[in-house]
């Protein structure tokens, strides 16, 4: 346009257009809306949680007496108590919190990979992927052995009708308590679980293509930081699920 | 965080010169047509799948009548079609529940979801606020496949020997929980539930597309307060779709679990033909919670793209601008926050609390002020404006009176109390037929007729067009207004037979009245078939803005290629409601002519 009156131009506003409003790219854009909506996804799961909760009796006694029956739900300390390696011993949410403490351990590790994809650090990158790759295997390794206990139960176990006594929890009995506590236990952290399963795969593929200098050559390490935000993500549902399950 | 801004213009559609070196390539014709990313392609292919299930759907919906209107009749004439579903010239009546289940879900989902907003999204969003193509077109792409692979195993499921899910569309467990209660409940079930989960892939996919497109590639000078309304809506309706989709994938994965892995979510102290379960501790009611967290604001969904079209057509027709521009936005905005605080009134005689229901109740009501403001600003637009009765026209005139006369019933039905005596009746199917089943129909319909020549390079017939009006507008409402009353005397929906009840007897001619409306509305639609496909090939050729719009998409030639625009995008100056501007030589300012061409209409502050 050869004259630049204002009756000419179009504005230039932050919102009018022709521009990245909220400064963030489009693929970073729904990776944020796609992790809005698996929000809803996890929060109709926690909401189901507390709703079943709410239809089962709380135990009133005291903590020392307790002991597992389907009458109430059951007290988390009690039920998740074990260690790997310490059989017998009764460590109330101590390898919960080590799994915990491992996973937002691999949150900063991200972050830092993320950092250095901005220095265009390629070497930092890989080393830094590489730790979140392990930290959250780790993780889903502890997932499963705390599943495998869960399965296998107690030494006690629970008195059925017919005498014979049953061993751990499935989808269908439960020797801690009301058999919808093993169901949420099973759904809500296996879905988180499977989340971040598939983070791994992602980071994974982040990992190969960084090694490869697919991003080098893109000048820009974007996709490391959409992957990072899926990653955070999942670790801040797993502070959700952890309150809901073994705090509250 | 300044060190975020990685430059990523080559990722960008937005980016023209890049795009221009792809005009020329020429494409196979299987990722031109069949595995195409361009929007346009992705909204004609949304628009047929559309059409083809509303046609089955519409067929159910038939079948069901002849059941409802003629109890006595023998049936053995349509055993060709249904084969053993007719026993002894009878309609089976599990069969019978597959059929409501069936029509119900594939018009809300395939025809009024998918169709509607896959369809208009796709093809206005780049189109009306200047871009060139989609956010993704590849995320695009997928998400009309992942609509086919759910239209395909929807479809078989209606093949199943032990008939597609019968539980009716909400599903509720226990009956859709047991695959022991109806056949239905089988296999059908499982198909559905599969169906459902590609489904909400697909709307994910699309929605998220079409919010990052709107927020992301609007051509310079296309503020917010600048987008068309059809923009708005179809924004608000993906966000709707991104947050309440989720939970309905939540709500039915629960139900697998329940299915098909012997857990208790929904499912407590239950007896089946003398058996008891083994479940404990589950509520249904938490089913219809999470159920209706979706399936409020899904009713949104489905009218939200029709009064976006529906605004944009009768401004351009009435060539007025519209009334209350920002009115309309935040009504819009209104409805679409509200659609997520008032699902419970789906459930007033669940056992829930009376407290409760009283709040969803209030809730429930205040949605009548954002729809009344919406239907005073449309009225508004039409008084005394130069109308053209185009057929676009008169079904966007047709929406708002169906929207008039079914949201008038909504006030009833919101009323907790109230509800007690019609929940369940032929009065909500009544309702819900009109405003948001007939309505967004014919938003529909005016979009199809207003944005063919767009689509297609050619008119729709007119003649054909008042003819599929008349017919339909005529006939939704025979359909549904003897309805009101059969359903305030009790008749309770989803029943295969009324006949063995003294107290119905009376109604069996009201009946016959409706289905043979029904079936002659249905008839109409085949008009509208014919009219659509020998207009693609035979019809008149469009001029490049044949209803003289403002909006952007009319400045594009009249088949606009791959990228929109063989030459740069037109950039936007102003609002595109400017219809019969005092002193402007047109009565139509289109949205990229710049104030200083138009000196003698521009008003003191448009120079803002």
């Amino acid at each position: 346009m050869s004259t630049t009156t204002t009756l000419e131009q179009p504005k230039t506003g932050t919102w009018d257009g022709g521009n990245e409003p909220m400064k963030a790219s489009y693929g970073k854009l729904m990776m944020w809306f796609f992790l809005l909506s698996d929000t809803f996804t996890f929060a109709a799961f926690l909401t189901t949680y507390g709703l079943i909760r709410h239809r089962h009796n709380p135990y009133i006694g005291t903590a020392e007496d307790f002991t597992f029956s389907t009458a109430y739900w059951p007290i988390p300390e009690k039920v998740f108590n074990a260690f790997p390696g310490f059989h017998g011993v009764d460590l109330p949410l101590a390898f919960v919190a080590l799994m915990t403490m491992i996973l937002i351990l691999s949150s900063v590790t991200m972050v830092l990979a993320v950092e250095a994809g901005h220095r265009m650090d390629k070497q930092d990158v890989q080393k830094w992927l590489l730790w979140t790759i392990l930290f959250g295997s780790t993780f889903v390794a502890c997932q499963a052995w705390e599943w495998a206990h869960f399965i296998t139960g107690s030494d006690v176990g629970m008195l059925m009708p017919d005498g014979t006594r049953f061993f751990g929890a499935n989808l269908a009995q439960n020797e801690y308590g009301p058999v919808l506590f093993a169901d949420l236990f099973f759904f809500i952290t296996g879905f988180h679980g499977t989340h971040v399963f598939s983070g791994i795969v992602l980071l994974i593929i982040m990992f190969v293509n960084t090694v490869n200098g697919t991003y080098q050559r893109r000048g820009h390490y974007e996709m490391v930081e959409k992957v990072g935000l899926y990653w955070h993500f999942v670790d801040l549902v797993w502070v959700f699920v952890f309150t809901f399950f073994y705090l509250v | 965080m300044a060190s975020t801004d990685i430059s990523l213009h080559k990722d960008v559609h937005h980016d023209h010169e890049a795009h221009d070196d792809h005009d020329h390539h020429d494409q196979h014709f299987i990722f031109k047509y069949i595995f195409s990313q361009d929007h346009k392609v992705i909204a004609k292919q949304f628009l047929i799948t559309g059409i083809i299930w509303a046609f089955i759907g519409g067929a159910l919906s038939s079948i069901f009548r002849i059941q409802l209107g003629w109890p006595q009749a023998t049936l053995e004439w349509l055993e060709p079609i249904l084969g053993k579903w007719v026993e002894g010239g009878k309609l089976n009546p599990e069969f019978y529940l597959g059929l409501v289940t069936m029509h119900g879900t594939i018009m809300v989902f395939f025809v009024l979801t998918a169709g509607l907003s896959g369809t208009f999204s796709n093809f206005l969003i780049p189109l009306q606020i200047g871009a060139r193509d989609m956010a993704s077109g590849f995320l695009n792409m997928l998400s009309y496949w992942f609509f086919f692979l759910s239209s395909i195993v929807m479809f078989l499921s209606l093949f199943l020997e032990t008939g597609p899910a019968s539980a009716g569309w909400t599903i509720y467990p226990p009956l859709s929980a047991l695959p022991q209660a109806i056949p239905g409940s089988g296999a059908g079930m499982t198909m559905w539930i599969v169906a459902m989960a590609l489904f909400i892939v697909s709307s994910l996919l699309g929605s998220i597309n079409y919010i990052t497109t709107v927020i992301n590639l609007r051509t310079p000078g296309m503020s917010m307060t600048k987008l068309p309304l059809t923009i708005w809506a179809f924004f608000l309706t993906a966000i709707l779709g991104v947050l309440s989709f989720p939970v309905l994938f939540s709500c039915v994965l629960l139900l697998i679990f329940d299915r098909s892995f012997g857990t208790s979510f929904y499912l407590s102290e239950i007896y089946v033909a003398g058996e008891a379960l083994a479940n404990v501790g589950g509520s249904p009611i938490l089913f219809q919670h999470l159920f209706w967290f979706l399936g409020h604001p899904e009713v949104y969904i489905v009218i939200l793209p029709g009064f976006g079209i529906v605004s944009e057509i009768i401004a351009t027709n009435a060539r007025k601008p519209i009334f209350g521009y920002r009115a309309m936005i935040g009504s819009m905005l209104g409805i679409s926050l509200l659609s997520f605080i008032v699902w419970a009134h789906h459930m007033f005689v669940s056992g829930m609390n009376p407290f409760l229901g009283s709040v969803f109740m209030f809730l429930t009501l205040i949605i009548a002020v954002p729809s009344a403001v919406k239907v005073f600003n449309w009225i508004a637009t039409l008084w005394r404006g130069n109308i053209v009765f185009t057929v676009p026209m008169l079904f966007s005139i047709g929406f708002v009176s169906l929207f008039i006369s079914g949201g008038l019933t909504g006030i009833i039905l919101g009323n907790s109390a109230l509800d007690i005596q019609v929940h369940n009746t032929y009065f909500v199917v009544a309702h819900f037929h009109l405003v948001m089943g007939s309505s967004a129909f014919f938003g529909m319909f005016a979009g199809v007729y207003h944005w063919f020549p767009k689509m297609f390079g050619r008119m729709m017939d007119e003649k054909l067009g008042y003819v599929h009006f008349w017919l339909t507008f005529i006939g939704v409402y025979m359909v549904f207004m003897p309805m009101h009353y059969v359903g305030i005397a009790g008749f309770p929906r989803r029943y295969y037979s009324w006949t063995s009840f003294d107290l119905f007897q009376s109604f069996a001619n009201i009946n016959m009245y409706i289905s043979l409306a029904a079936i002659i509305a249905w008839l109409a639609q085949f008009i509208f078939a014919f009219n659509f496909i020998y207009s693609i090939f035979r019809g008149r050729r469009a001029s490049a803005n044949p209803w003289r719009s403002n909006t952007l998409e009319w400045t594009t030639p009249v088949l606009p290629g791959h990228g929109n625009w063989p030459g740069p995008i037109p950039v936007v100056y102003r609002w595109p409601y400017d219809y019969s501007k005092p002193g402007a030589e047109e009565d139509f300012i289109p949205q990229h002519i710049p104030y200083s061409q138009t000196q003698s209409s521009n008003l003191p502050h448009d120079k803002d």
